[in-house]
């Protein structure tokens, strides 16, 4: 079940093959914690930039080893455990952080040229055909979804273990945050895999491969899919990684350190690792998902498997360089309005547009013809235009009703202290009015 | 939630003047005992964005805060105590430590109280450098507020730029008096130096660099729909409450009520300048950030009226009793030695009486209050500070809201720790 496409396991299976997988194994086991030390620095020098700040630059050249120096000093911290805590589930909860983080990224291929048209993507390690990924499984994607949702029981465990306030606050707001917006997250996987027609991440970077239209344009699901599914992504995404302006779950200034006030040490280590990595493994899930992975645009000359790697890292950077712009200007948002956004917003808008993706897909099945699948698109279009009015008509009466409440309120105390609201009619002044705007 | 709102906005809304048994009462406390759905967090003195050590009791349900109780005197250093012990002319040293982040203006409310107890009068180039400095100085503190208010919210780049402007403003303080803070510049009878040369360029130099940076925070902030949402709306108080609980300054301006102590009863030459008063319309958290940014603008603007109309003569009175003589007069003149040594041994003595006098700090009404016995020690020095008096609007403000409210709330008061505890 586990290499589907994989031509390493087509061939007899011997112990070569094995090496060869626990090869891939090791080199992506290195490369992510690398790239979680680099992730790290290039976070505070990148937004230290932004703030006209220096950032760290004694600890190596510009300062590349100073999350090393991080994680040596945290290893010989003194390693706290609250006394009230749940001893066990104090202990589990960093790894369960940590272990999802590193699986995910098992499932993402990071190279190989798909531009060729005999094996798109193969590579040859020592004479063995094989891809650039350490395991495609047929179910793919939904291997992502299964460990981002194991990843919450890390953060929710952490926060109920501790045994203390402030980090039980920020798991329940961990277990609804991410709970909701997994939701999102699940339907616009689902228009991607609709118009892809696969859950093998391989096979999706295969089929955004290629010319692509006109030959210029790429081939890929962001555009495929038409833009909205990518965006519902990106926000999920980072409100499922609590990468600001979701980090309600750290909150620092709200909850203090969020569900890792109680740690320290190496365990508060492995969330900070986890968190960084989960940032590198959701871009290069939306890399994959959206921008073709490893597959560059067809127009790029140059051949071999490093293209592939090329591309994928390119890509990689800039969703990097986008969260930390995040970080660097958002203001964080409120528990209820991150609620209301998911659930309002995002669920509603991507349920929609899969059903117009799948409207769409099915009318190229029967071979539709152009105007009916604008009758169709129109059609639709409508409904959902009226459902969303519906919606808006809900949420703007409920909130009138809020305001006639707070006005009432505000009037009835007006009434006690009339002579200080004569005193302000003298001085031609406009007495308040609501308190709560739009 | 209605009903209890109205029933909080009575008369005896500050639940912190009431009994414990009313309070609880009127907050709304869970008849039943065994009511568990509640929870007690303790917020702070040790918390991120407690702005120092300020202590708060938070009644919770869920993330709702219910019943909220600011717990102060963590920095209690004994400051108004002190003041009796020390002369006069030490004075400024004292008071300038209480609001840290506004120290020009404690030494400005003393050092009035203190020349309206003397009955002198000071010259005008001294009233007009104290009006620049206190300008600058709102300038720097409202910075401060900004940077502040902005990490609270989660806008880290913020915090850094706030920073950043402030130390420029701090940069001419320390040029002027020699310190950044707790200057102890505005003294009884003038002000310790005159300006340097030079100084109307720095000062332009420095309005030159603040003002796009004020419109580039606009840009980051004001129109940012998410920094919005969290403010709009958030801590909301009318001006019957506000006024009932003494609030000033900002927090009293939000509410649409136009007092500020500037216009409303003139100090130093402020009625000599053109500036506006900022208020707001609905009193919250949003009106509290504006109403502050654009109170920097205003401020420029006296700044820049100042610099064209400062008047030439003494920076300080030439009363030898009260000020000391110029170094190089102890040189040539016995008179002068023995003025000088009897001021900074045993001070001036003070007429008998008791003055008060406020003045309008970036935090509100900032008042020194002085009972003389006529020795060279105030009998009394009492001070209104307005951190102190606008915190007992807190448990009104917070109620109700989510804890994340609460962060935004206590950050758009802007309390200074130092200045609540004495």
């Amino acid at each position: 079940m586990i290499g589907a496409t994989d031509p390493l396991f087509a061939d007899p299976f011997g112990l070569p093959e094995v090496g060869v997988v626990l090869l891939k194994v090791f080199v992506a086991f290195v490369f992510l914690l690398v790239a979680v030390m680099f992730n790290i620095w290039f976070l505070r020098k990148v937004i230290s930039d932004m703030q006209n700040r220096i950032g760290p630059n004694l600890a190596g050249p510009w300062g590349i080893l100073v999350t090393l120096a991080d994680g040596i000093k945290l290893f010989f911290k003194e390693d706290l455990i609250p006394e009230k805590s749940h001893r066990f589930v104090f202990k589990l909860a960093p790894y369960l952080s940590l272990i999802p983080a590193f699986l995910v990224f098992a499932i993402v291929p990071i190279g190989g040229d798909f531009n060729r048209t005999d094996g798109p993507g193969i590579i040859s390690i020592f004479g063995h055909e094989t891809l650039l990924q350490v395991a495609d499984p047929p179910v793919g994607i939904l291997f992502f979804l299964a460990m981002s949702s194991l990843a919450i029981y890390g953060v929710m465990l952490a926060g109920w273990g501790s045994g203390s306030k402030y980090p039980l606050l920020g798991s329940v707001r961990a277990s609804a945050q991410m709970v909701s917006y997994e939701a999102a997250l699940g339907l616009s996987i689902a228009s991607v895999v609709l118009v892809s027609g696969t859950l093998s991440m391989h096979d999706m970077v295969l089929t955004q491969a290629g010319p692509g239209f006109n030959s210029f344009v790429p081939n890929w699901n962001i555009i495929v899919t038409g833009f909205i599914p990518f965006f519902i992504f990106l926000v999920a995404g980072t409100a499922e990684l609590n990468h600001p302006p979701f980090d309600l779950v750290e909150a620092e200034q709200e909850l203090v350190g969020g569900f890792h006030t109680e740690y320290s040490s190496i365990r508060f280590a492995l969330f900070y690792l986890a968190e960084f990595m989960n940032q590198i493994t959701m871009g290069a899930i939306i890399v994959t998902l959206f921008l073709g992975g490893p597959a560059g645009p067809a127009l790029f000359v140059p051949k071999g498997w490093w293209v592939g790697v090329f591309w994928f890292f390119f890509k990689l950077m800039l969703f990097l360089f986008g969260f930390v712009w995040l970080r660097a200007t958002l203001p964080r948002l409120r528990y209820d309005q991150l609620m209301d956004l998911g659930w309002k917003l995002l669920i509603p808008v991507s349920l929609a547009w899969f059903l117009v993706l799948a409207g769409i897909q099915i009318g190229r099945d029967r071979g539709w013809s152009s105007v009916e699948v604008g009758a169709f698109a129109l059609g639709f279009g409508v409904v959902c235009m009226l459902c969303g009015a519906l919606l808006m008509m809900a949420l703007s009466s409920a909130r009138a009703q809020r305001l006639t409440d707070l006005e009432q309120a505000s009037a009835d105390s007006g009434q006690a202290s009339a002579d200080l609201g004569q005193k302000r009619a003298d001085l031609g002044e406009t007495p308040t009015k609501g308190v709560l705007r739009g | 939630m209605t009903a209890e709102r109205v029933m909080r906005r009575g008369n005896d809304s500050a639940v912190l003047r009431l009994s414990e048994a009313e309070a609880a009462r009127i907050g709304g406390d869970a008849s039943d005992p065994d009511d568990d759905e509640r929870v007690m967090l303790n917020m702070g003195p040790a918390h991120p964005s407690t702005h120092g050590v300020l202590r708060l009791m938070l009644e919770m349900e869920g993330e709702t805060v219910l019943r909220s109780k600011p717990v102060i005197g963590y920095l209690h250093t004994g400051m108004e105590k002190q003041g009796e012990n020390l002369t006069y002319l030490q004075g400024c040293t004292n008071v300038t430590r209480m609001d840290y982040a506004s120290p020009l203006f404690s030494e400005l409310a003393f050092s009035l109280t203190t020349e309206k107890l003397l009955g002198v009068e000071v010259p005008e180039r001294a009233t007009w450098i104290r009006m620049l400095m206190c300008e600058l100085n709102r300038i720097s503190s409202h910075l401060l507020f900004l940077a502040t208010n902005g990490i609270d919210l989660g806008a880290v780049s913020m915090m850094i730029y706030g920073w950043r402007e402030r130390e420029e403003v701090l940069r001419f303080f320390e040029k002027v008096t020699g310190l950044r803070m707790n200057h102890n510049y505005i003294r009884p009878g003038g002000v310790a130096a005159d300006l340097h040369d030079g100084w109307q360029g720095d000062l332009s130099e420095l309005l030159e660099l603040i003002e796009p940076r004020l419109d580039e925070y606009e840009v980051l902030m004001t129109g940012q729909p998410i920094w919005r949402e969290r403010l709009q709306g958030v801590g909301a108080i009318n001006a019957d409450e506000a006024i009932a609980l003494s609030a000033t300054g900002p927090l009293l301006r939000s509410t649409g009520y136009a007092w500020d102590l500037r216009r409303d009863e003139p100090y130093l030459a402020y009625d000599e300048v053109d500036f506006d008063v900022i208020v707001g319309t609905y009193g919250d958290c949003y009106d509290r950030y504006a109403i502050r940014i654009n109170e920097i603008r205003e401020s420029m603007r006296i700044v820049e009226q100042v610099i064209d109309r400062m008047p030439r003569g003494d920076y300080r009175m030439q009363d030898k009793k009260v000020t000391p003589p110029p170094r190089l007069r102890i040189d040539e003149s016995m008179e002068a030695l023995i003025h000088h040594f009897k001021i900074f041994t045993e001070g001036y003595q003070v007429p008998r009486g008791e003055a008060y006098t406020a003045v309008e700090s970036p935090r509100g009404e900032l008042g020194v209050y002085i009972v003389s016995d006529g020795t060279s020690t105030p009998y009394r020095m009492r001070v209104r500070p307005p951190s102190f008096i606008n915190l007992q609007t807190l448990p009104h403000l917070m109620r109700g809201g989510l804890i994340a409210d609460g962060v935004a709330i206590i950050s758009s008061v802007d309390p200074i720790l130092g200045e609540v505890d004495r």
